[in-house]
């Protein structure tokens, strides 16, 4: 069977603004795509390069970065 | 000495009464938050953005209202209203009325079902009807506490006994129509009153439209529009044809600084809302023309200045100084406004929207709450307090913070409820608090395989209705090392948190995965529910299906019961790698370092005293007073006798040592753990002490011009020496009969780009000393803006009722100097400067020029700031961690600033500053010890070169390296964990503790991602 494609987006969101942002997305139902899977970090300068590729290598359709 | 009480009463929870109940609970001391509405917040969730910094209202708010209802010591009472307070300051019997809910909030999980299938729908307050909302609703969004509650004047059952919709809809089985109001007694130290303002209704005000002409609309309503969370989900249309606006304008002083309805005050904080307003639309719709019409524009705050000027420049608002006097409706539904200059010209412009600037005013049922707490009101209807003691009423025991007691914009609310606090300390019993004991001993995992327990919440049908919960707790079972997985109705219910605990007994399971809400409200609770099972919270993780997936994907029920399977297994890889954290407990010497003995420094110092704790405050010069030495007048108050007396008290008391003459030279150390090196400028003997925490009070200086030929005659004087004239009497040769006062002389132009606050009122308190000396005499005050906000606006008033001359001048064209005989500096001087009103260029001989220099920051600010590792912003004040909400902290816990050091301020405000200041470091000194984050650097020495580029990076001054051993070496008591070293990180010599790079790959390692692209 073959599935539509449904991109899978890794985001790193930071715990103090970009998360909070996703969970007030939830709380107001705003409805956005699917794709968004989303992995808490506590700041985005958390962020080293590596996970981008990483990110890509595994097969990640794209990144977001949030902060 | 009256009693002492270890509990105190708050009423009011906007975003004072919010700060003052995290002090004092912080403090030990038990808080009773008293809200009229079903929610804490009050004013600022309403907000959109907030100026100068535009930064969200809801989300900087939002933390903090979560620190309130999580406090152990906070207790919420909403819907309540205060009846009467009886007793003596330090034994108050305070009596309550809780009001019937009508809903269960321990049952209550907020679905908001319950509104949905109410029948009823009424105006909603909160969004200014712009809005319905049920009879049964919660006040907005983010709520806190989060129950819905029920109006019990719009319930049909309630009111006709038919309906019950919502009790049968309700998964929870949370309704109940049985529920009564409460009368409580509560026993309290002191009381603080932060019921804050209301805003002015401008629907008396007909020749100005509103609701009248649909698209005049009021600032708040406007600000409503704006908000994406706002029933517009921030899309701004007009009410008539459902257009975007092309052009805005905003009247100013709608509502304030009119003596015709008794609001002779300025209301201090429209000006800079307003300007706000107009660059966010402008952001929002990019052809927008703003144009706003004002009498003055009053951007008096720190960096409100630039702003107004990036309004002006950058985003191309016009300003027009006028006065509208009236609106007509055209029938396009545009608005036509009426308006003159200051020359008189009248002029025409036409707008497609109004926006009416209101002001602040007394709240509505101040008067009756006054009664009740036996305080009295001011002769605007604002609580009554004195210059002096601006946080004080007239009944002792009794405080006021934030707009209660005159209009405040945001950080000194914040500030004011602080400085309250400091007051009420007085009253209160501050014992020092050990660390809260671990009831439970914890086990000892190391060494175990990771055995984790799965746990997928239903949230009611939050989650169930849209994810297929059993499914994914099912698939749980097949992820490797899930030795227990499985779905619970509400996990958070006391009952499913038994169930957890039960788990982790009969499986052994040293990592917990829960999938439910968010961890932004549940992660605590969880953690805590582990440690009571024997596990180190860090062994926790959380999975967000709700807010971030069944929420965000309601029509894609199974894709994302997909995702949610996604994030349960993304959940348990992070888990499996998840370690035990400690986190240290760094202890806390409790006495305090105060660096400056002006008025902010000698408060501070004080109110610690009075709390009972000791200080060692340190003074540059040989006399303590800095600037306050030099001021003579404070509209009827003598600020001379309030520095005698303060000097006097702090020297008698023995909590307070006090070092003249002597300078810092070198603070090492961190929170709870600094050590000071100072020395005797004189002897240059050295000596040092111990303390917990700093607060920086060392005030500023008067700005040294050359402009407008000052220092070239004993005619040409600055505001300071002026006043000192005008106290001793004396004059250069006769009593001065005609006086120009030029402001802004320094403030407000290319790189100074900021209002020194104080000028104008002050050049307004000196002339009207001078007309007490020399009734006649003609004074001009050469201006910008006359900023005399606040109830200073009343003495502006009562000059020029006296006849003084304003003239306007712009920093183009700024006002000539000149003697009247250019061979004699003795001789009068000719200034000639453009009048607007006259619309010509105009000469006054005087006989007197008075310059309002700046207020400049202190050079020696540098120095401290590197020694304290604070920063400083770029006109060289201190720069605190939050302009809004932490207006008297740093970044660095510990560290904290006062008075003139942080920015130009009045004196009733570096009073309030300074025991702020105070308030906020006994929340430290107040624990013998506090607790290190756990999620922290950690470094490997084996592979770090100490090459310092972490260093570099580190905002929190928490690594460094170590010169011996060439490694870097993290502070683990003033590491944030941001990990923003862990990324800078050349060597991989650094990873960040509960977030490790393991961590964190692992995590979308776990994802099938091959599999979902169908390949």
């Amino acid at each position: 069977m073959k599935k539509e494609f449904s991109p899978k987006i890794i985001s790193f969101l930071c715990k103090w603004c970009s998360y909070t942002g996703a969970d007030l997305a939830g709380i107001n139902r705003l409805q956005y795509p699917i794709a968004i899977l989303p992995i808490k970090v506590m700041c985005s300068s958390r962020i080293d390069p590596v996970f981008l590729i990483k990110s890509y290598l595994r097969g990640a359709d794209g990144v977001l970065v949030g902060g | 000495m009256s009693s002492k009480s270890k509990s105190v009463m708050i009423i009011g929870a906007g975003i004072a009464g919010i700060q003052a109940s995290l002090d004092l609970a912080e403090m030990g001391i038990k808080v009773h938050l008293i809200e009229g509405t079903s929610s804490i917040g009050g004013r600022m969730p309403q907000l959109d953005k907030t100026f100068p910094t535009n930064d969200c209202s809801m989300c900087i708010l939002a933390p903090k209202m979560s620190e309130c209802a999580r406090h152990p010591n906070i207790q919420i009472h909403i819907k309540t209203k205060v009846e009467s307070v009886a007793g003596d300051p330090g034994n108050f019997i305070a009596e309550i009325i809780e009001e019937a809910k009508y809903v269960d909030a321990v049952k209550c999980v907020a679905c908001g079902l319950c509104e949905e299938k109410c029948p009823v729908k009424v105006d909603d307050e909160f969004d200014v009807q712009l809005r319905k909302r049920g009879a049964i609703s919660r006040y907005f969004l983010q709520s806190i506490p989060s129950e819905y509650t029920i109006d019990k004047e719009k319930c049909l059952c309630l009111t006709k006994g038919v309906c019950r919709l919502c009790e049968k809809v309700c998964p929870a089985e949370a309704i109940n129509f049985d529920d009564k109001d409460k009368r409580i007694k509560l026993q309290v130290g002191a009381v603080i009153v932060a019921t804050g303002i209301d805003a002015f209704d401008p629907i008396g005000f007909g020749h100005f439209g509103y609701k009248r002409f649909k698209n005049v609309v009021t600032s708040l309503e406007f600000e409503r529009m704006l908000s994406a969370s706002g029933p517009f989900g921030g899309h701004v249309v007009r009410a008539s044809d459902n257009k975007e606006p092309k052009s805005i304008a905003f009247i100013q002083c709608v509502g304030s600084r009119d003596e015709s309805i008794d609001r002779n005050y300025c209301s201090s904080a429209c000006c800079m809302f307003a300007i706000k307003q107009a660059i966010i639309a402008k952001e929002h719709m990019k052809g927008l023309k703003p144009a706003l019409f004002y009498m003055d524009i009053r951007a008096f705050g720190k960096d409100f200045d630039k702003y107004y000027e990036q309004a002006k420049g950058k985003y191309g608002v016009d300003f027009i100084k006028s006065k509208v006097s009236n609106i007509s409706e055209t029938d396009k539904g545009n608005l036509k406004l009426r308006y003159v200059l200051e020359n008189g010209d009248i002029q025409f412009k036409e707008f497609d929207m109004v926006i009416l600037s209101i002001g602040l005013e007394p709240r509505k049922n101040i008067r009756e709450l006054a009664e009740k707490l036996d305080i009295k009101l001011n002769e605007y209807g604002f609580c009554r307090s004195d210059a002096f003691t601006p946080l004080k009423t007239n009944r002792e025991g009794i405080f006021v913070c934030g707009a209660s007691n005159g209009p405040k914009d945001i950080p000194e609310s914040v500030v004011s409820a602080s400085g309250a606090v400091a007051e009420a300390t007085k009253y209160l019993k501050l014992e020092r608090q050990e660390l809260q004991e671990k009831k439970v001993v914890e086990k000892d995992v190391f060494g175990e395989r990771p055995r984790v327990g799965v746990f997928v919440c239903h949230c009611g049908i939050n989650i169930a209705g849209v994810v297929d919960v059993k499914d994914v707790a099912e698939n749980a079972k097949n992820i490797a090392n899930v030795e227990h997985s499985e779905d619970l109705m509400y996990a958070c219910s006391q009952d499913c948190m038994n169930t957890i605990k039960e788990r982790i007994e009969e499986h052994n399971l040293n990592r917990i995965v829960v999938a439910a809400c968010t961890p932004r409200t549940h992660e605590p609770l969880f953690r805590e529910t582990i440690t009571e099972a024997g596990l180190n919270p860090y062994l926790f993780e959380m999975a967000n299906i709700r807010d971030q997936c069944s929420w965000a994907h309601m029509n894609e029920p199974e894709l994302a019961t997909e995702k949610s399977k996604d994030l349960v297994s993304m959940g348990v890889a992070k888990a499996r790698d998840l370690m035990p954290l400690k986190r240290l407990p760094i202890d806390i010497n409790p006495k305090s370092l105060v660096i400056g003995g002006g008025l902010a420094g000698m408060t501070a110092a004080q109110s610690l005293a009075v709390a009972g704790y000791e200080v060692f405050l340190i003074e540059r010069e040989k006399e303590l007073g800095g600037n306050l030495q030099n001021i003579y007048f404070n509209f009827g108050k003598d600020p001379q006798k309030l520095l005698r007396d303060m000097i006097e008290e702090i020297s008698k008391n023995k909590l307070i040592h006090i070092y003249k003459n002597s300078e810092i030279k070198k603070i090492d150390g961190y929170v709870g753990n600094f050590t000071t090196t100072f020395a005797n400028k004189g002897t240059g003997k050295e000596k040092q002490f111990e303390h917990g925490v700093v607060i920086i009070a060392t005030g500023a200086e008067e700005h040294k011009t050359e402009e407008y030929l000052y220092g070239k005659s004993h005619r040409i004087v600055t505001l300071v020496e002026f006043e000192e004239m005008l106290y001793e009497k004396k004059f250069p040769g006769r009593k001065p009969k005609n006086v120009v006062m030029i402001q802004c002389v320094g403030s407000r132009e290319e790189g100074k780009m900021y209002c020194s606050r104080v000028c104008c009122t002050k050049a307004v308190k000196n002339a009207l000393e001078l007309k007490k000396i020399v009734p006649k005499a003609n004074i001009y005050i050469v201006n910008r803006d006359v900023r005399t906000y606040g109830f200073r606006e009343k003495y502006y008033t009562e000059l020029r009722d006296k006849g003084t001359m304003f003239v306007n001048y712009e920093p183009e064209n700024k006002p000539q100097v000149k003697f009247v005989d250019e061979s004699d500096p003795d001789s009068k001087i000719n200034i000639t400067v453009f009048d607007p009103i006259m619309d010509k260029e105009v000469v006054v001989t005087a006989d007197l020029l008075v310059l309002s220099v700046a207020i400049d920051a202190r050079k020696e600010n540098i120095e401290l700031g590197k020694m304290l590792k604070v920063p400083l912003n770029e006109d060289g004040m201190f720069m605190e961690a939050h302009v809004k909400l932490r207006p008297v902290d740093f970044a660095n816990d510990g560290v904290f600033v006062a008075g003139l050091a942080h920015n130009p301020k009045d004196m009733d405000e570096s009073i309030m500053q300074a025991k702020a200041a105070a308030s906020r470091a006994l929340t430290f000194i107040t624990k013998k010890a506090i607790l290190a984050e756990g999620t922290i650097t950690e470094v490997n020495e084996d592979r770090c070169s100490g090459c310092g580029y972490c260093e570099i990076i580190c905002a929190y001054k928490a690594i460094e390296v170590d010169k011996e051993k060439e490694v870097a070496v993290v502070n683990e008591a003033l590491c944030k964990g941001c990990g923003a070293c862990v990324a800078s990180c050349r060597c991989g010599a650094l990873d960040l503790r509960g977030f490790s790079n393991e961590q964190l790959f692992d995590s979308f390692e776990a994802l099938d991602l091959v599999d979902v692209l169908g390949k």
